[in-house]
């Protein structure tokens, strides 16, 4: 049995209102510590966002992705996993690294491409993968990852892990080819993944109405019968009781879930693009007002869990944080030459054992190995 | 020894590895309830259930992202592609995820995955269904690149390329199907990483691959009556290249004819040339040549689909200009 929320445009799951108040009847019942790490996480990757693309601005880093206004699509479901849960997420989630408490340090190196990054130098900024955390690499082709999940999450089944795979894509994301062939995969084999598009209303410089000619993302799950839920992104805990109750029905046998996130892009794409070029103003300044953090923040106040002088010494700790973070990777050295030869294969084939003597001959060390 | 043919040697060394590994899956287009386009998965259904020989929606880069999923998830997939020529469906998978993310990931993530792909022409199945693509394949750092050429190979590959902690592209030849020949009880393991000398000679290299094997070996007979001794390597492996078993056959020989069933512009015959060229150059006796298949679309006639790919003929003609006859 499939259900959907989101036929029209009115049709959104929000719990947590911009004022602060929440729905009693879908308040998904988080503990003060579940919120206040949420919030936490949040209010660090918005900081950690701001920090870093200052620093694509100063020339230290290439480039950057900020997410900045679109927290909650990454973390509400970061909370609502458990901790070996099966990401494989799009490159607007580095808020789920932060909940799940991959190192700043960690984070950063990786956008320096310094001998500290765990992907060696080899990977764009923000394209980040960590195996203990069971976090594919982010693949830059759009879409690819929806159908690799929907594998992963095959596996997850095949094995008896009650795990269960997420995965990630934009609203462009859904014209790919490896969308259509990731959710169609997903419901016919009832793999444990849960799909979340984030639709935050521009794929760079092209709005949604050029993306699709359906009302809502949601109507797509319809067609491959799937559950599909639209989902206000910007309430933490309507992201997070989406894919906890996605999760139930994964890990129960009773297949994929479809949930759009609707959410709004603060920032431009990247650090590649100047968003006042393409897209209004004044709509950028609607969305403000429903700002996610700022929601989380007025529902923790009104909870007796926040106020003026934690809110400053929350925002201190963070920016002290990635301050050091920095600070610190500005002192590591780049990565070993010769290691950009390593990792094609698990073992080194003959003609890349040969360019790498031929570089170390040339450095006048030895012979490898 | 009995007599098996390729598609029973590929068949056996499926069921042997799902017996052996649970981990082992297959998926594909028709593998299940049809046994697979080619008939080479027959009975592995009733033997290993619908959870482990999976008939998968119809899409190449679905069913191929979804064995590199289920290889970062742990098991071992073999996919079956039903040619080569539809693998560019899933190539984005291929060579930007599965070829690139041991690398790309700094070593966390290694996708063991084995793609089986029919290959090349014969069989009046036209442009799109004949085409020979392994050079692409072979371009691609990440990937090992397989085509067995023998019963012995087809047979002995699979389990070697099921081991290999990162992707293989195996190569079965259509053409190659129905080929029959003598299997030991318990075949031995194949080496994947050389090349094989098929039929030793003093007075010319022929290099080839696949499908065109046969007929190499039987343009080195027709050779022999003219009083040419050919030797006849088997490339086996198409990436990485072997170059040593290359280099020592031609130190022998002096002259070297590649046989390629692929495009001849921008194929492995180039490489193939150029290795030797590199590394050969002063044991060469006269120019390299090439047998590679016209450069047009392998049409679906059956004698325009003769003229166009590698002939027994054409073979010997090239062997013969290198020894100034």
């Amino acid at each position: 049995m499939t259900t959907t929320v989101g036929l029209d445009k009115d049709d959104l799951l929000t719990i947590l209102a911009p004022d602060g108040t929440v729905d009693p009847e879908l308040d998904p019942g988080l503990d003060g510590a579940q919120c206040l790490r949420m919030y936490e996480a949040m209010v660090q990757t918005r900081v950690m966002d701001e920090r870093l693309m200052n620093l694509q601005r100063q020339g230290r880093i290439f480039f950057y992705l900020a997410s900045t206004g679109q927290e909650a699509c990454s973390i509400g479901p970061a909370a609502a996993l458990t901790p070996d849960d099966w990401w494989v997420p799009g490159y607007r989630q580095p808020g789920a690294f932060v909940y799940r408490e991959v190192p700043l340090k960690l984070l950063v190196a990786q956008c320096y491409g310094n001998a500290w990054d765990v992907t060696k130098g080899r990977q764009m900024p923000v394209h980040y993968a960590f195996r203990e955390q069971n976090m594919v690499s982010i693949s830059s082709p759009i879409g690819t990852q929806v159908i690799q999940a929907a594998g992963v999450a095959m596996a997850m089944k095949r094995r008896g892990h009650a795990k269960v795979a997420i995965t990630y894509i934009g609203d462009g994301g859904t014209s790919s080819n490896d969308f259509h062939a990731g959710m169609n995969f997903a419901a016919v084999d009832k793999a444990p993944v849960i799909v979340i598009c984030e639709n935050n209303g521009w794929a760079i410089s092209v709005p949604t109405p050029r993306q699709t000619a359906s009302e809502t993302f949601v109507q797509k799950a319809v067609a491959y019968g799937m559950t599909g839920v639209r989902v206000d992104g910007n309430d933490v805990f309507a992201t997070y009781k989406a894919v906890r109750d996605a999760r139930e029905r994964a890990v129960r046998g009773e297949g994929p879930t479809f949930l759009e996130f609707v959410t709004y892009r603060l920032a431009g794409h990247s650090s590649s693009d100047d968003p006042k070029r393409y897209r209004p103003e004044a709509e950028c300044e609607a969305w403000r007002a429903k700002d996610p953090i700022e929601r989380l923040r007025l529902y923790l106040e009104a909870r007796g869990l926040w106020d003026a002088a934690r809110e400053e010494a929350l925002l201190e700790r963070c920016r002290k944080a990635i301050n050091e973070a920095v600070n610190d990777n500005e002192r590591v050295p780049r990565p070993e030459l010769i290691s950009m030869f390593e990792d094609v294969w698990a073992e080194l084939p003959p003609d890349l054992a040969a360019a790498l003597d031929e570089e170390r001959q040339a450095r006048g060390e030895g012979r490898f190995p | 020894m009995r007599e098996v043919t390729y598609r029973e040697a590929v068949r056996e060394a499926m069921r042997e590895a799902m017996r052996a590994d649970e981990r082992v899956l297959l998926l594909g287009e028709d593998v299940g309830r049809y046994g697979g386009a080619f008939g080479v998965s027959k009975g592995l259904l009733e033997e290993f259930g619908e959870e482990r020989v999976r008939d998968t929606p119809l899409s190449e880069s679905g069913f191929v992202g979804a064995g590199i999923g289920a290889a970062l998830g742990g098991l071992r997939p073999i996919v079956e592609v039903m040619t080569v020529n539809f693998s560019l469906l899933a190539l984005d998978q291929i060579v930007n995820t599965a070829a690139l993310l041991r690398h790309m990931s700094g070593d966390q993530f290694g996708v063991p995955l084995v793609l089986r792909m029919t290959t090349g022409a014969g069989r009046q199945l036209a442009a799109q269904h004949s085409h020979s693509l392994e050079g692409w394949y072979a371009h691609v750092p990440g990937l090992r690149v397989l085509a067995p050429a023998t019963i012995e190979d087809a047979r002995g590959m699979l389990a070697p390329a099921l081991a290999d902690p990162d992707p293989v592209v195996l190569f079965e030849h259509a053409g190659l199907y129905n080929l029959k020949g003598p299997l030991p009880e318990a075949p031995a393991p194949v080496d994947i990483a050389r090349a094989a000398v098929r039929r030793p000679g003093r007075d010319v290299t022929l290099v080839t691959y696949g499908g065109s094997l046969g007929k190499a070996l039987e343009a080195a007979a027709a050779l022999a009556e003219l009083g040419v001794d050919a030797e006849v390597i088997d490339l086996r492996v198409l990436r990485p290249l072997d170059d040593a078993t290359l280099l020592a056959s031609v130190a022998r020989t002096h002259r070297a004819v590649i046989v390629d069933e692929g495009w001849r512009t921008g194929s492995l015959a180039g490489e193939v040339a150029a290795r030797l060229g590199e590394q050969a150059f002063y044991d060469l006796d006269a120019p390299i040549e090439r047998v590679c298949s016209a450069e047009v679309p392998i049409p679906y006639a059956r004698h325009l689909e003769l003229a166009a790919l590698p002939r027994v003929e054409g073979i010997v003609a090239a062997a013969l200009r290198t020894l100034g006859r």
